[in-house]
Parts: structure tokens; C-alpha cells; sequence
């Protein structure tokens, strides 16, 4: 148990090494954020739809999309004078060098949500204060399931043309269950419902999360044999 | 189409087995059979010690380019299970071996061809591994490079290492030899000991064999 979670800090760490050294992926991805945030901003009109309505949404898109970026980037680090080659031949286990992806994968859109929150508080004013600890264990939650299924596609589309188009095309229909999930959750806390309200929604992305988890870890090794 | 046939052999402890065979003779593939990178259809390859025993050069570095040469070796001897309290040690005598001590801070990219190169090389040798399995290991190299990595694989040589090379260059690799296969559309049409055989003959027999079957 031990040595395969060694083994996959140790390629997660490698990652964020990387992506510190380059900052080309969060750079663009915390801008996208800014950029989607910026443009639902203006491209709303208050008085026909309650900014209360729109927000849960647009925060969840933005989210997701800026997700993307960071899942595209994963094995594109990898095919960098074919280190992923380097890395199947290695005693790393794919379970590891899974696991190590969907870790830095993890921090990654951890940086880009911590980014991202305060400035969707900023641009659309909702009352995210009272909720905050509740919205942090939301956006977890949601996350590690989107997460989990994207840094599969993203090993599983690395070596085609249009990887990164493919990646979008295939992953947007397994998003859709934590994201309407996410959705609903985060629009009844911004609208001050309690929390038990949401229960059967928790549940599904906590049951997602469980079970995409699960799935990707026995797949992943199919997607990068040869 | 079969990238590999018929193919069947056995080394020991100190026994280096040059392949020499055109584009396309299946060597590549052979190699990545044996570094478990390709799964058979049919057959076995077995290395022991596994993955972990087996130092591998294929046609790319593996190497992160904006990562040091000295950050490049520390995470592949974490991946190879080097003990961490001798990883930083075992990094420095290879890179001083290679030659490439005055560069381990240097990010890969900002290296020439033949430094990135001596870099790989120092890359499958970090967890100081039983077999190598060498895919073209001379590419890149400058004269006294490969004069020095020549020594190297002698030494290892000695020092009771299975080493397998695979290059289509006869020049190259001949001399450290124990054993010679001369492979062609995946099979080996000659397999046997060195001998006392130098280079020219070795290159006149390649060429004889190779020539027999139509390339």
C-alpha cells in the first residue's frame, strides 16, 4: 500500500515540478477562468434572470472547462522525448503512475478553484460566506470524480491526432452527472437551504466519486499498453 | 505482419548479444519484448530480476527537459527504488562517469544532442541495473563519447552485466560482443558466438547473409 502511493507522489511531484518550472497550463488556465468569469459577467442582464439563478452555473462551466486544461496537460508532459515510455518500462506500476497523475491533476484544479472562487464572488456578489465550509467539501467532492475520469481520457487520447478536441468530446458526457450534481448543490446553498436538503445530490457524487475512482484505476492500465 | 519470429536465446551473466539488422528488421521491437514494453502474442521473454534488474535506451532520452540532468536522475532512481539516503550519491559518480558532472544543473533542454544523450545513458545505468537493453546507444555520440561509452559497456561488461545492443551499424558494438545475431524481417538468420571474428568479417558475413535472403 505504502510503496505504490510513494510511487505516485513521486510522479506527482514530478508534475508540479514541471508545471512550477513552466507555469504554461495553470498561467492559461487561470486566465481562462478570469476570461469565462469576465464575459458571463457582462454578458448577463440582471434584471431578467436573478444573478442567484445564474451563478451556480456559470462557477461550475468555468470550473469544468478550466478542469480540461489542466487533464489535457497530464500525459502531454509524458510524450516530452518519450518519457512515458521511460516511465511503462520502469517498476512503476500503472496503478502509481495513475495515481500520481490524478494527485497532481487534483492540485492543480485545487489552484485554479482557489483562484477562481474569490473572483466569482467578486464578479457576481452571492452570498458565499455563510456557506463557504460547505461549498469547499461541494467543489472536493465534484472535483475528484471529474478529475478521476478525465486523467483516464487523457491517457487514453494521447497518442491520437486532436488529442486535446478528443478529450472534450469523450469526457463531457460522463461530467454531466457531478456536474448537474454540483449545480444543484452549490444553487440551494447560495439560495440559504440547509445543507440535508441536498442529501440525495451528496450522495450521487459521493457514489460517482467512489465509483469512477475505482473504475479508472482498473482501466488505466489497458490505456497505455502497447 | 510479424515484427518478431522464431526468435529464441538464452545469456548469462557477462554476455553482451549485438543485433545488427536493417530499418524495420523487428530489432526495436525485440528489445521492447524484452523491457516488457510490448506484450507477445505468442512466447515469453523473461529478464530476471524483472523491470526493476533491466536499464533501458530506446530512441528518445526519457528525460523531462525543464528538469535538471541531477532532478532527471534523482526521480528515476526514486522510480527505480534506489534507497533515498544513496540516490544523490549514486547520481553524482554516474554523471562523473558519463562525463556530465559539470552540467547536472543545467535544465535537459538547454543541453547539445550527444550531453542529452551521455544523460540518458546515465539515466538507465542510475539504479546501476543487471541487464541493458541498448536500442541505437551510439546516435548522437561524438567520437570520443562513444570511445568512452565503449569502455563503459566493457567495464560493465566485466563486472558480470547482461548487455543486449541493437544498431544496424556493424562498426558499432562489434567489439564488445560475445555474441552476434544478425536479425531480418523479425527473425534471426544468424546467431552465434563472436568468437575471434573482427569487425570486417563480421560486416563481410552481415552482408553475405542479409544479401542471401533479399534483405
Amino acid at each position: 500500500m505504502g510503496d505504490w502511493l510513494s510511487q505516485a507522489w513521486t510522479v506527482a511531484r514530478k508534475d508540479l515540478l514541471l508545471e512550477f518550472r513552466t507555469r504554461t497550463a495553470i498561467v492559461s488556465a487561470l486566465v481562462f477562468t478570469a476570461l469565462v468569469l469576465t464575459v458571463f459577467n457582462f454578458g448577463r442582464d440582471p434584471t431578467a434572470v436573478p444573478t442567484i439563478d445564474l451563478a451556480p452555473t456559470i462557477l461550475w462551466v468555468t470550473f469544468t472547462f478550466a478542469a480540461m486544461l489542466a487533464m489535457n496537460r497530464a500525459f502531454q508532459l509524458e510524450l516530452e522525448n518519450d518519457a512515458l515510455e521511460g516511465l511503462l518500462a520502469s517498476p512503476l506500476s500503472r496503478t502509481s503512475l495513475y495515481w500520481g497523475k490524478l494527485l497532481a491533476n487534483l492540485v492543480f484544479v485545487a489552484v485554479v478553484e482557489v483562484v477562481g472562487l474569490p473572483l466569482f464572488v467578486l464578479f457576481f456578489d452571492v452570498p458565499v460566506a455563510p456557506v463557504l465550509g460547505p461549498l469547499i467539501a461541494v467543489i472536493a467532492l465534484a472535483t475528484v470524480g471529474f478529475v478521476a475520469v478525465g486523467t483516464l481520457f487523457s491517457a487514453l487520447v494521447i497518442r491520437t491526432r486532436f488529442a486535446e478536441l478528443l478529450l472534450v468530446v469523450l469526457l463531457l458526457p460522463f461530467l454531466l452527472p457531478p456536474l448537474i450534481g454540483a449545480v444543484q448543490v452549490t444553487a440551494r446553498l447560495l439560495g440559504g437551504r440547509p445543507l440535508s436538503e441536498s442529501a440525495g445530490w451528496l450522495r450521487l457524487l459521493a457514489a460517482y466519486d467512489i465509483a469512477f475512482v475505482t473504475l479508472a484505476t482498473l482501466l488505466f492500465p489497458f490505456t497505455v499498453e502497447e | 505482419m510479424v515484427a518478431l519470429d522464431d526468435v529464441t536465446f538464452t545469456l548469462d551473466a557477462g554476455q553482451t548479444l549485438a543485433v545488427f539488422g536493417p530499418n524495420g528488421a523487428g530489432k526495436t521491437t525485440l528489445l521492447k519484448v524484452l523491457a516488457g514494453l510490448i506484450r507477445p502474442d505468442a512466447g515469453r521473454a523473461t529478464v530476471a530480476g524483472g523491470r526493476g534488474a533491466i536499464g533501458w535506451i530506446g530512441h528518445q532520452s526519457h528525460l523531462y527537459g525543464h528538469l535538471t540532468v541531477r532532478e532527471n536522475l534523482l526521480f528515476w532512481a526514486a522510480l527505480y527504488r534506489v534507497p533515498a539516503a544513496t540516490r544523490a550519491r549514486r547520481a553524482d559518480a554516474v554523471m562523473r562517469r558519463l562525463g556530465i558532472a559539470e552540467h547536472a544543473e543545467r535544465a535537459v533542454c538547454a543541453l547539445s544532442r550527444g550531453l542529452a544523450q551521455r544523460a540518458a545513458i546515465a539515466r538507465a545505468l542510475i539504479h546501476e541495473p543487471r541487464v541493458l537493453l541498448l536500442d541505437e546507444p551510439f546516435t548522437g555520440l561524438d567520437l570520443a563519447a562513444a570511445a568512452g561509452f565503449r569502455t563503459l559497456l566493457a567495464q560493465l561488461r566485466g563486472a558480470g552485466r547482461v548487455v543486449v545492443l541493437a544498431t544496424h551499424n556493424v562498426d558499432e558494438g562489434v567489439e564488445l560482443a560475445t555474441d552476434v545475431a544478425f536479425q531480418r524481417r523479425g527473425r534471426f538468420v544468424h546467431f552465434a558466438p563472436r568468437g575471434g571474428r573482427g569487425p570486417a568479417q563480421i560486416a563481410d558475413e552481415y552482408r553475405r547473409a542479409l544479401g542471401a535472403g533479399g534483405g
